[in-house]
């Protein structure tokens, strides 16, 4: 084992809403194995890789349990000398590309630096190192990627710095805190192949920490399921995922969102809801005196027709252009050129005032459960508040939000509550009553699961769908998770650098992808490969069902 | 509500502030019982050191003043001008940064430029010339005050708005068919509360320290004793008898010191995360 913790267990600062983060968390790694630490947010999986390399918050202290490498455990070590060894024996890669590196040191330095702080090397020899780092990586043009700054590269590529760095002197463990998370998903499955390349090439033990079971099917050799803290279930990765015995496991697993489409619904042709036609948003930055003006175009000739009761999902990688094209379509965002018709009235020529009264016709879900309620107003105040502006009686609002409430499977002594009194699947059902409040005829939901666990995303998704059958909603939704839009949508537009690349069934696009894009997207999605548990497991399941 | 103010009790700095405060406070209330005479009055010889005299506990002044009379009635003058014009700056600064930093654009521009406009003036100099145009009152002390301290408040309530109003809420706000009026009072506004307060609990102290810089220059008003008039009328006998300006110094250093201390408690109390920091 190169590593090994027992019996762990990590105190709390007093006021926290338990009294530890971890408790008696017992788990190992040897060389040349990956073990994937699988939890859902608060289930301590963070707290315990950061014990292990020492660098827990303040107040947050270890206070039984022991962490032993080569026969020492590290917890009684002195500070130096834990010191000494992160980096050269155990070195970490954070979620975060964006903020992990310095912003004002070139990549070249901040590699040499690694050796620096280990007093390992002479100058030239760490230029070599960080160029052969670099190479092994598989960075492009490796030269100029070491003159570079950090915000000169893209979110895959300052990961793979970070992975170079981590490996720069050799590390016996590399823990992976969400390495991916931040990513798109085919710069997901390049950083995932990487990890698993180069941790197979070197031997070394690998912690690789996330919340992702597709994940965790695609490079775990053994995985550990923590919950609330504690660990619940731990095995060999390919028998845990096709044969949980833990409940929770169980029920962790059975809420991935499946590659594999539902049966499709029959809709009724009917005249379409939302037609959008030409649709275009170019951002310009910058532009002065002497510098050129940046133009993207966000949306390029975007063009479909949204029928009654349909659920159209609109995927993408980040800056797609898939948000804008929403955020035109509500009109929070003026499109540059190209016609919204809802129904037969033009909605793309509304202005000021008109459009403010018809603004009720066309809602959105937001993203961010915690930014889209406000923080000090009453639930009652939220959902009420649209309908009054648009002339409800405050009591007839009141009734309808109390209604509301229980149609998104919550009780109505919510009303009196702050958004800060609920979790955020609960906040995303709140938001999802108060865009429903205004009656709207089309919703559009901006990544509207995208922040939640995967058990509350599948309630939340089934919610969504449910409440799309019962209330006949127009559903637009935006995501960059395919697996998400299999299970909600009736029909799938792909979009890439702002235009359509294809446009389809849900169960055409799954099964035979006609673009290359496409096609590219779906052998991505980590987890879903021929032979991957995962896959078995959900299409033993489909085959019960049937 | 009770955890903030629990906050606020667990740091000392804060305490010893609103304490201090209170006994400022209660001596501005408590003045004309404690000196049933005017503040101008001549009531015993001048140049009497302090404790000479029985109930001349600070002494008197060059002409035979009670300088404790004054220190209780300036007290009453210094708190009054500190809060009105604190008051009539947050009346013009928020507004205009709520207006700048939510509709943005030209009208961000040319209110932004509005502001550095004042910003550019030395603030002193500026009520200097107010006060000296308008003749020396209170009221024109007051509105001085307020015209070279609100740019900060416009300035800090434009940033918070310019941050508010690209939250998830406010744009969930412009979807149900809110008035911007609406949304600039009913979303953003009610968040951008404590960064205000403590703005303002610091603009108090630096009113108070304004006033006596303009009294001390003699732009005060001639009806009322203030603090830096108080100063400014001892300082040329500041050897022979120095309590007469120390006294009136002691009292300014404690009042700002005071809401300073508050200012910074506040701060604290509202942003607990960074509290915490480095403990």
């Amino acid at each position: 084992m190169v590593v090994s913790v027992e019996g762990l267990t990590v105190a709390l600062p007093e006021g926290a809403d338990r009294a530890f983060a971890v408790e008696d968390v017992t788990l190992s790694v040897a060389a040349g194995e990956v073990l994937c630490v699988v939890g859902e947010s608060g289930s301590g999986k963070s707290v315990t890789a950061n014990a292990v390399i020492g660098l827990l918050p303040d107040g947050v202290e270890p206070v039984a349990g022991r962490i032993v490498m080569d026969g020492r455990d590290l917890l009684t070590l002195p500070d130096a000398e834990r010191r000494a060894m992160r980096g050269r024996d155990i070195a970490m890669v954070f979620q975060e590309p964006m903020t992990a590196l310095n912003p004002l040191m070139r990549i070249g330095d901040q590699i040499s630096e690694v050796f620096e702080a280990h007093d390992a090397l002479s100058a030239r020899e760490r230029r070599a190192r960080a160029l052969t780092l670099v190479e092994e990586v598989g960075l492009p043009d490796p030269e100029k990627i070491l003159r570079a700054y950090p915000f000169q590269l893209s979110g895959g590529q300052r990961q793979r710095v970070m992975i170079a760095m981590a490996l720069a002197l050799e590390p016996k463990l590399l823990i992976a805190d969400e390495p991916t998370t931040a990513l798109d998903v085919t710069t997901q499955a390049q950083i995932l192949r990487l990890v698993g390349d180069l941790q197979s090439k070197r031997g070394m033990a690998v912690l690789f920490i996330t919340h992702d079971i597709g994940v965790v099917a695609e490079i775990a050799d053994r995985v550990t399921v923590m919950r609330y803290g504690r660990v619940v279930e731990e095995g060999q990765a390919g028998q845990v995922i096709a044969a949980a015995t833990h409940p929770y496991t169980q029920a962790l697993i059975a809420a991935v969102p499946s590659l594999i489409p539902p049966p499709p619904r029959e809709l009724p042709v009917v005249p379409p809801a939302l037609t959008v036609e030409g649709l275009s948003k170019t951002f310009r930055s910058g532009g002065g005196f002497f510098a050129k003006a940046r133009e993207v175009r966000a949306v390029n000739d975007v063009s479909f027709k949204l029928r009654r009761g349909e659920t159209l999902g609109i995927v993408g990688e980040s800056g797609s252009g898939k948000s804008t094209a929403g955020r035109c379509i509500v009109r929070l965002m003026e499109p540059d050129d190209g016609s919204l018709h809802l129904g037969d009235a033009d909605w793309g020529a509304l202005e000021s005032s008109a459009l403010r009264a018809e603004r009720h016709r066309v809602q959105m879900v937001f993203q961010d459960p915690y930014a889209s309620l406000n923080p000090r107003s009453r639930i009652a105040r939220i959902l009420t508040e649209g309908p009054v502006a648009n002339g409800t009686s405050w009591e007839r609002a009141l009734a309808r939000a109390q209604e509301l409430l229980e149609i998104v499977g919550l009780d109505s002594g919510a009303l009196d509550r702050y958004p800060h009194e609920f979790s955020g699947g609960q906040r995303q059902r709140i938001g999802i009553a108060r865009a429903l409040a205004l009656e709207p005829e089309v919703l559009v939901a901006d990544e509207a699961v995208s922040a939640l666990d995967v058990s509350v995303q599948a309630q939340v998704l089934t919610l969504l769908r449910d409440l799309r059958d019962r209330l006949n909603l127009s559903l637009i939704f935006i995501t960059h998770d395919l697996c998400v839009a299999a299970q909600v949508c009736d029909r799938i537009l792909v979009m890439r650098h702002g235009r359509v690349v294809e446009m389809g069934t849900t169960a055409e696009v799954f099964a035979a992808p006609r673009h290359e894009y496409t096609r590219a997207l779906l052998d991505a999605i980590p987890g879903w490969s021929a032979e991957s548990p995962l896959r078995r497991a959900f299409a033993q399941q489909a085959g019960a069902a049937e | 509500m009770m955890s903030f103010w629990r906050r606020v009790a667990q740091n000392r700095g804060a305490v010893i502030g609103f304490a201090l405060l209170a006994v400022v406070i209660l001596v501005a209330l408590l003045a004309p019982l404690l000196y049933d005479q005017s503040p101008w009055r001549m009531v015993q010889r001048p140049f009497l050191p302090p404790m000479a005299v029985d109930g001349f506990w600070f002494g008197t002044d060059t002409l035979g003043r009670d300088i404790g009379a004054g220190l209780a009635y300036g007290a009453q003058v210094s708190l009054l001008i500190g809060l009105v014009s604190t008051v009539v700056a947050l009346a013009i600064g928020v507004p205009l940064g709520a207006i700048a930093g939510y509709f943005g654009g030209w009208l961000d521009d040319a209110l932004m430029r509005f502001t550095e406009f004042f910003q550019t003036i030395p603030s002193f100099a500026l009520a200097i010339v107010i006060v000296a145009i308008l003749e020396p009152s209170i009221s024109s002390i007051v509105l001085a005050i307020a015209l070279v301290s609100w740019p900060p408040v416009a300035r800090l309530v434009r940033g918070e708005f310019l941050s508010l109003r690209s939250r998830e809420y406010v744009q969930a706000a412009v979807l149900s068919g809110l008035t911007p009026p609406a949304i600039i009072f009913r979303q953003v506004l009610p968040n951008t509360i404590s960064p205000i307060i403590v703005l303002a609990s610091l603009m108090v102290a630096s009113a108070i320290l304004l006033e006596s810089a303009l009294s001390f220059l003699g732009l005060g008003d001639p009806n009322v004793v203030s603090w830096g008039y108080m100063i400014g009328a001892g300082r040329t006998v500041l050897r022979q008898a120095w309590w007469i300006c120390v006294f009136p110094g002691v009292a300014i250093l404690l009042t700002v010191l005071s809401l300073n201390l508050i200012g910074e408690g506040l701060n604290d109390a509202f942003n607990p995360r960074l509290a915490r920091k480095g403990r």
